[in-house]
């Protein structure tokens, strides 16, 4: 972690110099930030990011976000749960001929469970659809929060951003345009020059 | 136009934002906040050392508790007829505290799902520890139901196991719907919950001096950096899973009601139950928000995040959800006497002249008599006339469920079976334990989590959208419209 003011000690001070991982620069403000969000995209980076305390609404066209697809992997997992929902509740009150095939190391097949219970039909449909609901809501919100997290790349316990101690205001206060070193863009001095000429407060190196 | 934008309508400091001013919106954080600041004061609530009334609210609930562990244990080594139950009487306390804490766990998804789909921003600060009630509300219910089979080691039975009986549980029955419900609820509420709290959690990685803290906190918040992309996502998520939870809220306690209603006794066999609970539910969650949250705003010294006006607006939910108990509460003697059903009828007749009518009466005059306070504004803003409120509603909603489960089952059709119902002490101290368990894990949550949503409350802070338009740059609805502008009149908006 190296404060770009003295560049010198980022060769100097390591004996094997450290790969770089990006730069971070620090804005005060959401205007500041969305102003310089939509600079650094016409700049023409792929790469990079923005980091904020919280969603900052109007961001995502700032920096080109395109709709995610995680409804449509919430749409598979409800259908999935509604599907579970109903052999379960069909195939354990309204079978008893078919022999499911038993589980690993279960000690008996498993086998449906007919049991006449005032004359009522064994596939009592409509008396299902609690628990087909249920099932459905179920495995949606494992969908939409599993589904998230696996989007996001989470959990990810180490990152090099977190070495930074400035870097963790960006949880509370402050908030930061960080370009990766990968972009083919990405020149250690000039995206470092051009971030601060957007009205960064800090600019700073991320080493891997 | 800018000039007549940036002013909220109210002085800063102040810290009443009751008045309404119609063309524009009152601020929801109240006094010189910015994001440092809401950062630090909840993060202090977190870092720092419980003020001295914490640890003697925490001793009295971790004593209760450890009463409540030892009436289970000798509820299991000994058998149920340490209750009060007896035949017919054979649900009694332990249903009556299930169903109890069960409606308590409602108003916290309510205020995080229904009310986010909505659009009200007020829930923000009130959110995140109306979901901890809920979860360990529902905690405190599916303990019960747990105990009262039994034998409660055979309570894995309730699922659907594939088991060397070759026996499956029985779909037909609310009683397993309930199972369903009740399970579903509770992990969604705990998802909810905590997808809620990944960014707190990382602001408390970020800011944590202590070791073993920063190793939670860090392990929790699962590396969040607050990235765009992530926010984005997380957004989505967040209002998929609101989308979601909130046709669950409204089905559990209809699953629960249809425990009763779809059952033949008369008092309990009637259709307007799942409406009916699902607005008590709300109605005694509500309680219970404002039973906690207005001591811990005191204690905490966070006024200007839960300010009066989100005390103000539970005050007048609880107060509509009420008037809608007392709808059902009559409603039900008018069904009973016009369906012409005469044992229907005998059964409201005993509820109101029977000898369980002091459950009734204390349940009417709590419900629906005590909370009329609220219509006047004075009431609304003193804590004192607040929590008489809160606690005519906690006791009653708790009477409501002694009087649907004894006054019903007490006196079926067969005068022969008639009894009356005692509960014992180990009754009334599992009931009282019950809120031991409740409040060790609601007393441990407000000492090691963010009790505020911080994330959310910065993002309905004025600062959060003071985003300037550079000329002839195209619209972005995105940016104007985003949901919450207080301090923006709607008059600015068709300026566009």
């Amino acid at each position: 972690m190296t404060q770009l003011m003295d560049p010198p000690d980022i060769s100097t001070s390591t004996d094997a110099p450290q790969k770089l991982h990006g730069i971070i620069a620090e804005f005060e403000t959401v205007n500041d930030t969305v102003r310089a969000a939509k600079k650094t995209k016409a700049e023409g980076f792929k790469h990079w990011d923005v980091h904020s305390p919280f969603p900052i609404h109007g961001i995502d066209a700032a920096i080109g976000i395109r709709p995610t697809i995680l409804p449509w992997i919430v749409l598979i997992c409800g259908l999935t749960g509604t599907i579970v929902g109903i052999s379960l509740a069909v195939g354990t009150m309204a079978t008893d001929s078919i022999d499911l095939p038993g589980l690993p190391g279960a000690a008996a097949p498993i086998r449906g469970y007919k049991f006449l219970i005032s004359g009522k039909p064994f596939n009592s449909f409509p008396a299902f659809i609690p628990v087909i609901f249920e099932t459905t809501i179920l495995l949606s919100a494992f969908g939409a929060v599993f589904g998230m997290l696996l989007l996001n790349r989470l959990p990810k316990l180490a990152n090099p951003l977190l070495k930074s101690m400035n870097f963790r205001r960006s949880t509370a206060d402050r908030f930061f345009i960080e370009v990766e070193a990968r972009d083919r863009r990405f020149d250690k001095d000039k995206t470092a020059e051009f971030l601060k000429g957007l009205g960064a407060t800090s600019v700073e190196l991320i080493e891997d | 136009m800018a000039s007549i934008t940036t002013q909220p309508d109210l002085p800063p400091k102040s810290l009443d934002n009751t008045t309404d001013d119609p063309s524009r919106r009152a601020p929801l954080v109240m006094g010189d906040n910015d994001f440092t600041s809401i950062t630090d004061k909840v993060c202090a609530i977190a870092a720092g050392k419980p003020p001295i009334s914490w640890w003697i609210a925490f001793g009295a609930a971790v004593s209760l508790l450890s009463f409540l562990g030892a009436l289970i244990g000798y509820l299991v080594t000994t058998g149920v007829g340490v209750w009060g139950n007896n035949q017919p009487v054979s649900w009694g306390f332990p249903i009556i505290n299930f169903v109890f804490w069960v409606g308590i766990g409602h108003a916290g998804t309510l205020i995080s799902a229904v009310l986010f789909l909505f659009r009200q921003n007020w829930r923000t600060a009130i959110n995140r520890f109306a979901e901890a009630m809920t979860i360990f509300a529902v905690m405190c219910a599916g303990l019960f139901p747990g105990i009262h089979i039994g034998r409660p080691w055979l309570a894995f039975w309730l699922a659907p196991i594939p088991n060397q009986m070759g026996m499956w549980p029985q779909f037909r029955s609310p009683l397993l719907w309930d199972v369903f419900a009740v399970g579903t609820y509770a992990t969604v509420s705990a998802l909810f919950w905590y997808v809620g709290m990944i960014p707190d959690l990382a602001t408390l990685r970020d800011r944590c001096k202590n070791k073993y803290g920063q190793f939670a906190y860090g392990l929790f918040s699962l590396g969040w950096t607050g990235s765009s992309r992530a926010w984005h996502r997380y957004e989505k998520a967040y209002l998929l899973l609101a989308a979601l939870a909130t046709p669950l809220v409204l089905s559990v306690h209809s699953v629960v009601s249809f425990d009763f209603a779809v059952a033949q006794l008369p008092g309990w066999h009637t259709t307007i139950f799942p409406p009916y609970f699902v607005a008590g539910a709300i109605y005694g969650g509500f309680a219970m928000v404002l039973t906690l949250a207005v001591p811990a705003r005191a204690i905490f010294g966070i006024k200007d995040i839960i300010t009066d006006r989100h005390i103000e607006n539970c005050c007048k939910v609880m107060l509509g959800t009420g008037m809608i108990v007392a709808y059902a509460y009559s409603i039900e003697f008018f069904i009973a006497w016009y369906s012409g059903a005469h044992y229907e009828q005998a059964a409201f007749l005993n509820r109101a002249l029977g000898p369980y009518a002091w459950a009734y009466y204390t349940m009417v005059f709590c419900n629906c008599i005590g909370p009329q306070i609220l219509w006047f504004k004075f009431a609304r803003k003193n804590v004192w006339t607040i929590m008489w409120a809160a606690m005519c509603v906690n006791v009653g909603m708790w009477f409501e469920r002694f009087v649907i489960v004894v006054t019903s089952l007490h006196r079926d059709f067969l005068p022969s079976s008639w009894a009356l119902f005692k509960p014992t002490w180990v009754d009334i101290g599992m009931l009282v334990g019950s809120f031991g368990l409740f409040f060790t894990f609601f007393l441990l949550f407000c000492k090691f989590l963010p009790v505020i949503a911080m994330a959310e409350i910065k993002t309905v802070m004025p600062q959060a959208h003071d985003i300037e338009h550079e000329p002839g740059e195209p619209y972005n609805p995105d940016e104007d419209q985003a949901d919450y502008r207080p301090d923006r009149p709607i008059t600015e908006l068709e300026g566009h």
